[in-house]
């Protein structure tokens, strides 16, 4: 029986930090998606949602929802200038570049953080108190029901507007083939920069939702990032519900991996089975094979 | 082919000579381990700038190589040569078994399974307290000797190291001249073409992924050596992006860039302490900069910005 | 001739004037600290402290009428810089001793170096094989991690408790606490009966504790530094976790009452005397020096000094202690740190022999406790 309650504790913890990697995920996959970059800055978005909140309440005496908002539109303007700045430069966009360049950025915009706000870890208080809740025989804060809300709610948003709306078809269009997608009048540069600004705001929502548990300072994007970007790769880089349960389950595995294996080697228990997955399965857990264009 | 030799001859003279002017200065130290990145650069060139294969977990291989060294060295009295060259060949071994499931992926899917790969040795370094000492590192690594002669100063180490490091240099040289190389090429420009034309794809990027495996382990060996004490810090993610910088700042597909990037990047946070608290912004900003101007990395962008500048001098700006 | 007698004079004056220069050249002391990276929580305070440090010794008038020059280099904690830095304050900078670095692997990884050159360091990291054996131009100044484990150790044993769980961070802090916790179990009774370990990225530590929650343990004792050990407090409040829950002295500061929280009451751990400095009664001999810490921190930088910068406060005390009475010499240095007795500083009474450069004994520690978002002693 304790070992059944115990379990059941490791599987609903795991959800809950698998809800955060599939969340950030996500913001991988929708950059990815419309422009085939892995944008390795990314983790620096979900620090700066953290932050930014942080600083807004404090310094700027804000109440907790309208730092948030200025929160996240600020890591959007970030995302704009980001892409302005670094990404529409380049001229001959190898993914080798494309990555040096994000890892440039992320360290960039870290160094930044840094020098403005110290290297001091913060904490953001709870959304809505912080007296556990009973489910199962295992217990969860009012705060995880806070990111398995959200995750839901991007999830759906994404579908909507990935689906159903024009901007979004034009998005997909350009993943698919940008110069086709150029031909009948998509502006393939624009959707660059859409897919910056939607990818910064996901990020930065995740790092606003993540902080009252997680708290929060300037280096804590890099293995958040990581984590994220092994939840993309796992449900085979898509927008969609692959993403989010590959996420889920790699949270799942490292909680297990952690109670029933070894705590130490959890994160190694965890890239393991990625690389089996990738190894079995090269295109994700959840996506049909695609045969290369020569 | 002549202007070849004349190159490779004038570079083992600047390195025969470098620490002449230094004498006594720190620098030389600092030489040391621009000399071991050199070598880690150049195994990585190989597999990335000539055979297009990205990796994100080469700090394995490396640190491989140094904990290897260290433990039988340390705790199995083991001769440091000998150690060298059995960890070498288990290291080469391992990446050439773990080569074909790895190698079958592309792209992201590689630059993932190679970081995975990463993370897991870093893992295993810090958890295998017993065998490395975990976290807090392993120290009593002996200096390599000859007979009774230690390499034990900074100058023997930079004779030591840069003496690997041109052995590396002149097998890569070869290597890339070789029909092996032009193989190589072939596979990173088209894949399937190469295939087509009866090129064994799959094997010759495995056959590389083994030798840059095998070159990065040589490199650790010597950094346990030359440090004599190592902690897994050194062979995490970060240092596998700064090699991927290093040859991508000197120039992808090139021996000579390889050397460049991993003098600069080593000798980067020298230059940058005027900077003191600012120089992880200048850092950030030069990757970016550096890669949107200068795609093909220093070996090709300082030729091309001498010729924009001086047209005159074009010829020679060429040559250089 | 007489041209020759001039120019000979001229020289002769020349050489004196500079030997007189010379005499009144700062003492160059040299510091590595991991100013930046994951251990910057302790190269800050450090790298702030000893600067505060020199320009007040500057300001006094400096060492025997010399003034101290201090030159700091940041290691960012990775220890092939740290050589590479340690090298560079030994060869180019000449400096004739190094305070710092403040890990324990950017230490290990420059013994070598300062052993090689002859040049004393005193060490600011807390690792017990630093000193341990004594090597001979090698000290330290941070509590051994030891001495914090026999504190929490004496007090289980006084409330008869003898199942603990040990949960520690993978790094090398809480490598180091985990090796000692495990080496003196046996000494003091205690049996370790479930030990786990959390990554210092780690965002969730839950599945950890309650596995600890289903064990037979009567308390937890966590080793760490900022954030971890608030993620944990925190969990274990989630969780329900009723065991007393002992942290490490690498959490002794506001910061963590901050982050933990609520969850943060009740919570033990052994700290460097600074944090309760105000408490201290009047006969404790270290009251002077730590609330001249205090108050200078606070004054300097607007913060609460803590005793991570107390490590360097002691090393630079101790260094000009000894140039006083043994000379700028490195070797004088050196003989002069291993005979220094009863100097009463921040991180306790340092008694350094040449069969101790640690100098410390487990009174340099206090057992306090989480009470209404302060520290309070336990008795």
């Amino acid at each position: 029986m304790e070992l059944l309650n115990q379990v059941s504790q490791f599987v609903i913890s795991g959800l809950a930090t698998g809800a955060i990697y599939a969340l950030i995920g996500l913001s991988f996959a929708i950059i990815f998606n419309s422009t085939g970059i892995i944008n390795f800055a990314q983790g620096e978005f979900v620090m700066l949602g953290g932050v930014l909140t942080i600083f807004c309440i404090n310094a700027l005496q804000l109440p907790l929802l309208a730092a948030i908002c200025a929160a996240v539109a600020g890591t959007t303007v970030i995302g704009l200038v980001f892409e302005r700045l670094a990404i529409r430069p380049l001229k001959n966009a190898t993914p080798l570049a494309l990555i040096i360049i994000t890892i440039g950025a992320s360290i960039l915009i870290r160094g930044v953080v840094m020098l403005l706000w110290g290297k001091d870890t913060k904490a953001l208080p709870a959304f809505s108190g912080n007296d556990p809740i009973s489910v199962a025989g295992a217990t969860l804060l009012p705060q995880h029901l806070w990111i398995f809300g959200v995750t839901i709610l991007v999830i759906v948003g994404c579908r909507l507007f990935f689906h159903h709306t024009i901007s979004g078809k034009a998005m997909r269009a350009c993943s698919f083939n940008p110069r086709a997608a150029n031909l009948v009048g998509v502006s393939v540069g624009r959707m660059v920069l859409f897919s910056f600004v939607i990818s910064a705001a996901v990020g930065s929502l995740a790092g606003v939702i993540i902080a009252p548990l997680t708290m929060t300072a300037y280096d804590v994007g890099v293995m958040l990032g990581l984590k994220g970007f092994c939840a993309a790769i796992m449900g085979g880089m898509g927008s969609g519900l692959g993403t989010v349960l590959g996420g889920l389950i790699l949270g799942a595995l490292e909680s297990l991996g952690a109670g029933l294996i070894s705590s130490g080697y959890k994160d190694a228990i965890a890239f393991c089975i990625l690389l089996l997955i990738l190894f079995i399965r090269p295109q994700g857990l959840f996506k049909k094979g695609e045969t290369e264009r020569v | 082919m002549k202007s070849d030799k004349l190159k490779f001859f004038v570079f083992c003279l600047v390195v025969l000579l470098a620490p002449l002017p230094l004498s006594g200065s720190y620098l030389t130290n600092v030489l040391v381990f621009v000399g071991v990145n050199s070598i880690l650069a150049l195994g990585l060139n190989l597999l990335l700038g000539f055979a297009g294969q990205i990796s994100l977990g080469q700090a394995a291989f490396f640190g491989l190589g140094a904990y290897g060294s260290g433990v039988l060295t340390s705790a199995y009295a083991f001769n440091p040569w000998v150690a060298m060259v059995v960890v070498a060949l288990a290291v080469a071994a391992f990446a050439f078994a773990i080569g074909f499931p790895v190698l079958r992926l592309k792209g992201h899917y590689l630059a993932m399974a190679t970081l995975g790969v990463g993370v897991i040795a870093n893992i295993a370094f810090n958890e295998t307290v017993d065998l490395t000492g975990g976290p807090s590192g392993l120290s009593g690594i002996p200096n390599l000797a000859i007979g009774s002669f230690t390499f034990d100063t900074d100058l023997k180490n930079y004779y030591l190291v840069w003496g690997f490091a041109l052995v590396m240099i002149l097998l890569a040289l070869n290597l890339v001249n070789s029909r092996f190389g032009r193989g190589l090429r072939a596979i990173h420009d088209s894949e399937v073409a190469a295939r087509v034309m009866g090129v064994n794809a799959r094997l010759m990027k495995v056959q590389v992924f083994t030798l840059s495996a095998f070159i990065s382990a040589i490199a650790g060996s010597l950094y346990c050596h030359v440090m004599t004490f190592i902690s897994p810090t050194s062979f995490g993610f970060n240092t596998s992006v700064e090699l991927l910088t290093m040859i991508v700042i000197g120039g992808l597909g090139s021996v000579y860039g390889s050397i460049l990037g991993a003098l600069l990047l080593t000798m980067l946070p020298e230059i940058l302490r005027t900077f003191q608290d600012y120089d992880i912004i200048v850092y950030g900003s030069l990757l970016i900069v550096m890669t949107i101007y200068m795609p093909g990395g220093l070996v090709k962008g300082v030729p091309a910005l001498f010729r924009r500048l001086i047209p005159k001098k074009a010829k020679e700006g060429a040559n250089a | 001739m007489r041209k020759l007698f001039t120019t000979a004079l001229a020289l002769f004056t020349l050489l004196c004037l500079s030997t007189v220069a010379f005499a009144a050249a700062p003492i160059k002391i040299g510091a590595l600290f991991a100013v930046t990276g994951p251990a910057s929580f302790l190269g800050e305070p450090e790298r702030n402290t000893a600067q505060m440090v020199v320009d007040e010794i500057n300001k006094a008038g400096g060492v025997k009428g010399r003034k101290i020059e201090l030159i700091t280099y940041d290691t960012g904690g990775d220890a092939t810089k740290a050589v590479q830095l340690a090298n560079k304050l030994v060869k180019n900078d000449n400096v004739v001793a190094i305070i710092g670095p403040s890990t324990t692997g950017d230490s290990m990884a420059i013994i070598p170096v300062v052993e090689k050159a002859g040049i004393p360091l005193i060490s600011c990291a807390a690792g017990s094989k630093i000193t341990e054996p004594v090597k001979k131009w090698v000290f330290k100044t941070a509590q051994n991690d030891g001495l914090a484990v026999a504190r929490i150790y004496e007090q289980l044993k006084k409330e008869k408790k003898t199942k603990v769980a040990i949960l520690t961070v993978s790094d090398g802090f809480g490598s180091s606490g985990r090796e000692q916790l495990k080496a003196q179990a046996k000494v003091h009774g205690i049996q370790i009966i479930s030990d786990d370990t959390y990554g210092p990225k780690d965002t969730d530590m839950t599945a950890q504790l309650a596995k600890i929650r289903g064990s037979q343990a009567q308390a937890v004792i966590c080793w760490g530094t900022n954030p971890g050990p608030a993620v944990v407090a925190r969990n274990a409040k989630q969780l329900g976790l009723k065991i007393p829950l002992y942290m490490s002295h690498g959490v002794s500061s506001k910061k963590f009452i901050e982050l933990a929280g609520d969850s943060a009451e009740g919570i033990r751990l052994p700290s460097g005397k600074v944090l309760v400095a105000d408490l201290l009664p009047k006969t404790d001999r270290q009251k002077g020096s730590l609330l001249a810490f205090i108050k200078d921190y606070q004054n300097h930088y607007k913060a609460e000094g803590d005793h991570f910068g107390g490590h360097a406060w002691d090393a630079v005390m101790l260094l000009k202690g000894a140039i006083e009475r043994g000379g700028d010499t490195p070797a004088g240095i050196r003989n002069a740190l291993e005979a220094t007795r009863n100097f009463a500083g921040i991180g306790g009474v340092f008694n350094f022999s040449p069969r101790d450069h640690a100098g410390l004994t487990k009174d340099a520690f206090t057992l306090v406790e989480v009470r209404k978002k302060d520290w309070v002693l336990v008795k």
